[in-house]
């Protein structure tokens, strides 16, 4: 309510034009269509590959959607809504590749259980 | 403990969790009583109930929320250190073979709280309260983006404050640490309700952080004074955008780790367990990525406080803006990928510890980048020895030692010899104390006269400066030889009896701070006493920056008219063309305060404590009240009013006077 006195900005350049949300419309249905087709039609892909794919297809998807829907560019809102998203992503990138790095080294790292099991059975002899 | 009857109406509340045998907190509950008695009959007696309720508590006004959270974390900060000198004489006390005086249950809650307390709601609402209570007049602007969300963020947090201080009185509070790692923090071996009241007041306080993020980063972005871009913002307020960007981004984290360890010890989930799959070490991974964005969401909003500080004591632009700017966007994404330095010692193996031990150490860059600009601001200015520099030469000086005990730590060897010592309390209170407590009495002592219109008294402020400052010294460098020593952290007695000359010396450092608190309320006392003879206008400091440009304290609309900015340090600017506010005022367009905050906080309160004692109907229902109260708001349309041209003449007038 404050914040609308200082930024009156026009209702089509935020909420884009009917042309650029039919193009999002397309592009959205496509990527979806494809992942299915790919299963459905039992396409002979290795199955980590088709994984690898529908996984690829889905992070573009994500951009589709922030480009044509939410309207994440250079010019809106000066640029702080394109800043935001790189931010974001850049912090899960951080906490989702930390946290994988990390967990796995510690599971590298970890005694195997079946030498543990043989300390514990050697420290309950030694009382 | 191990089967409960859990009754349909009170849960597993029973009078048996009353804890009216120990005598400690019989004594503590019949001082709160007294005083929390005296307190209603005064108010009463006085008639303040009304504009305690009109004038604050349902105010979104950002500058009166801004010091509601001051006394927030004031008086959280008397209830923690109370756990402090608590943990001092228990561990002066309990060397070879004595026991002390408090039980190891009791201890352990004590340490606990103590973290907890000071963190959440000391550090955390004093940060937040100057973030409120300065950064929007920094930018011209008259209130926050949401105000209304403000007020609700604000009682949020209270109610957290709240349910920790009920569990003193009614059942127990954990008993693992500020962090609560599992398993001990799990299902199996936390069993009581302590646990539960830490995982919701954390989450209900949670809530309002992270609301008050957005408001603060939205207000930055969209409410600066025409004309004032990005780089004229004043560094406090770069700060505390940094600070907000933290908090948006790291607080999530906490909300999701917190809540599948609910889901664990609820549900008999397996996230955190050590069977079925599950893995603590997860949780810890998972709660240092919040945990160490967590304690820059602290200093970075400080670094601004001393920022501005210096450039006005020293009547000098503040040296190396940019680098500034710049120095605090760096701490801000580098604060993301050093979390692992806190577990160097849990598993990991050199690849992953090297990487983090080197990102910790790139941070004291950046950090002494802003030592060395606030020094060469000093160097060759008019330096004027007033209460607020006081402070920072004290966190220059601390803050230092503090930081580079901090780089020390970041050696992965070194960590493994000093690992959950006593030698990384001394760090961290170094860091926190010296840096975070000296930063806010900075805050405090520099923006007071702009909130009440009146200095603060200059002799109570030095005594509690020199207590404070004297008092760190001896509570902690004991700690620091301590720790090399290898005594661990959390002990509740220990057997050797050469440890006990240095613990004296912390007890007695304790007692020091204990005296720089007391001085710092004397001081208030004193000053609002004598409010009149220490009556400031507008510009008490000869200050730089756009808040010092309405009255003290200010209107409710703040400015009277839109500032058009030109640069930076556009206050002194103003003050050298000689500016005068025009009188051809305009009705002000202002939110209207609402009750709807505190009703769903209170909700929250009551939510909280049902979810904590298995009241399940009661939980169902006050759930259904905050969102039923939160929906009913939406359609609340008389939201706004306009303060009419003559009201606005008739408060400049009188504020010109003075």
């Amino acid at each position: 309510m404050l914040a609308k006195t200082h930024n009156g900005h026009g209702a089509a350049k935020d909420h884009g034009t009917m042309a650029q949300l039919m193009i999002g419309f397309g592009l959205a249905a496509l990527l979806t269509i494809i992942p299915f087709v790919l299963i459905i039609a039992e396409v002979a892909i290795a199955r980590t590959t088709l994984i690898g794919i529908i996984m690829g297809l889905g992070a573009v998807q994500i951009v589709v959607h922030l480009v044509y829907f939410l309207h994440v560019n250079r010019s809106t809102e000066q640029g702080w809504t394109l800043f935001a998203s790189i931010f974001a992503v850049l912090i899960l990138v951080i906490v989702l590749a930390g946290s994988l790095w990390v967990m796995r080294n510690m599971n590298e790292n970890m005694m195997p259980m079946h030498d543990m099991d043989h300390m514990t059975s050697l420290q309950s002899q030694q009382g | 403990m191990s089967i409960e009857t859990i009754s349909p109406l009170f849960g597993r509340l029973s009078l048996d969790w009353i804890p009216y045998q120990e005598p400690i907190l019989v004594g503590t509950f019949a001082a709160v009583a007294v005083g929390g008695f005296a307190v209603l009959v005064l108010m009463t007696y006085y008639g303040l109930w009304g504009s305690f309720w009109r004038d604050w508590v349902t105010s979104v006004d950002h500058k009166k929320i801004g010091i509601m959270y001051m006394v927030l974390g004031f008086i959280m900060m008397v209830r923690g250190f109370a756990d402090a000198l608590m943990m001092r004489a228990q561990q002066a006390l309990a060397a070879g073979g004595a026991e002390g005086y408090l039980p190891q249950h009791h201890f352990d809650q004590v340490f606990t709280a103590h973290g907890v307390i000071m963190i959440f709601f000391v550090a955390m609402a004093f940060v937040t309260g100057i973030m409120n209570f300065v950064m929007p007049t920094q930018i011209g602007a008259r209130d926050v983006a949401f105000p209304f969300l403000n007020n609700f963020s604000f009682w949020m947090t209270v109610a957290g404050a709240l349910l920790v201080n009920i569990s003193l009185f009614v059942g127990e509070f954990a008993r693992v640490g500020w962090l609560a790692f599992p398993p001990l923090s799990g299902a199996s071996f936390s069993t009581g309700p302590g646990m539960d009241y830490y995982l919701w007041s954390l989450q209900i306080a949670g809530v309002g952080t992270t609301l008050s993020g957005i408001n603060l980063i939205a207000t930055i972005v969209k409410m600066r004074a025409p004309g004032m871009k990005m780089m004229d913002m004043p560094v406090f307020t770069w700060t505390a955008l940094a600070t907000n960007v933290l908090i948006v981004a790291a607080f999530p984290v906490l909300t999701a780790t917190l809540a599948l360890l609910t889901l664990d010890r609820y549900f008999g989930m397996h996230f955190f367990t050590n069977d079925f799959g599950g893995n603590p070490m997860m949780y810890i991974n998972l709660i240092w990525i919040w945990g160490h964005p967590e304690v820059y969401i602290l200093i970075i909003p400080i670094f601004g406080v001393i920022s501005e500080v210096v450039a006005t004591f020293s009547g000098k632009p503040l040296f190396g803006y940019k680098t500034m700017v710049w120095a605090t966007a760096c701490i801000m994404v580098l604060s993301f990928i050093v979390w692992l330095h806190h577990f160097f010692t849990m598993g990991s193996g050199a690849n992953v510890n090297t990487f983090f031990g080197i990102t910790t150490m790139i941070i004291a860059v950046p950090t002494g980048v802003k030592i060395f600009n606030w020094l060469f601001t000093m160097y060759k200015g008019r330096v004027r020895l007033e209460l607020p520099m006081y402070w920072t030469i004290g966190f220059l000086v601390t803050f230092t030692i503090g930081g580079m005990t901090g780089v020390l730590l970041a050696v992965p060897p070194v960590d493994f010899q000093l690992h959950n010592t006593l030698f990384l309390v001394a760090h961290f209170h170094n860091v926190i104390i010296g840096g975070v407590v000296f930063g806010v009495y900075a805050a405090v002592t520099y923006w007071w006269p702009k909130a009440f219109g009146f200095k603060l008294n200059d002799t109570w402020g030095k005594r509690s400066f020199w207590f404070w400052f004297v008092g760190f010294y001896f509570a902690f460098m004991p700690l620091y030889a301590l720790g090399l020593m290898g005594v661990t952290r959390r002990i509740n007695q220990y057997p050797d009896p050469a440890w006990q000359p240095y613990f004296i010396i912390a007890a007695f450092g304790a007692v020091l701070i204990l005296l720089g608190i007391l001085s710092t309320f004397i001081g208030f006392y004193v000053s609002v006493r004598d409010r009149k003879a220490l009556a400031c206008g507008g510009d008490p400091w000869n200050a730089r920056t756009l808040e010092w440009a309405t009255q003290s304290p200010p209107a409710p609309y703040n400015f009277p008219h839109d500032i058009q900015v030109r640069g930076r340090d556009e206050f002194w600017r103003m003050k050298q063309d000689g500016f005068v506010w025009s009188t051809a005022y305009q009705p002000i367009h202002m939110p209207k305060g609402t009750a709807t905050g505190v009703y769903i906080a209170g909700f929250a309160l009551v939510f909280g404590f049902a979810m904590v004692w298995y009241i399940w109907w009661l939980a169902t229902l006050s759930f259904v009240a905050m969102v039923a109260i939160g929906i009913g708001h939406t359609f609340n349309y008389n939201r706004d009013y306009y303060i009419p041209a003559q009201d606005v003449a008739a408060t400049e007038a009188k504020g010109a006077v003075t």
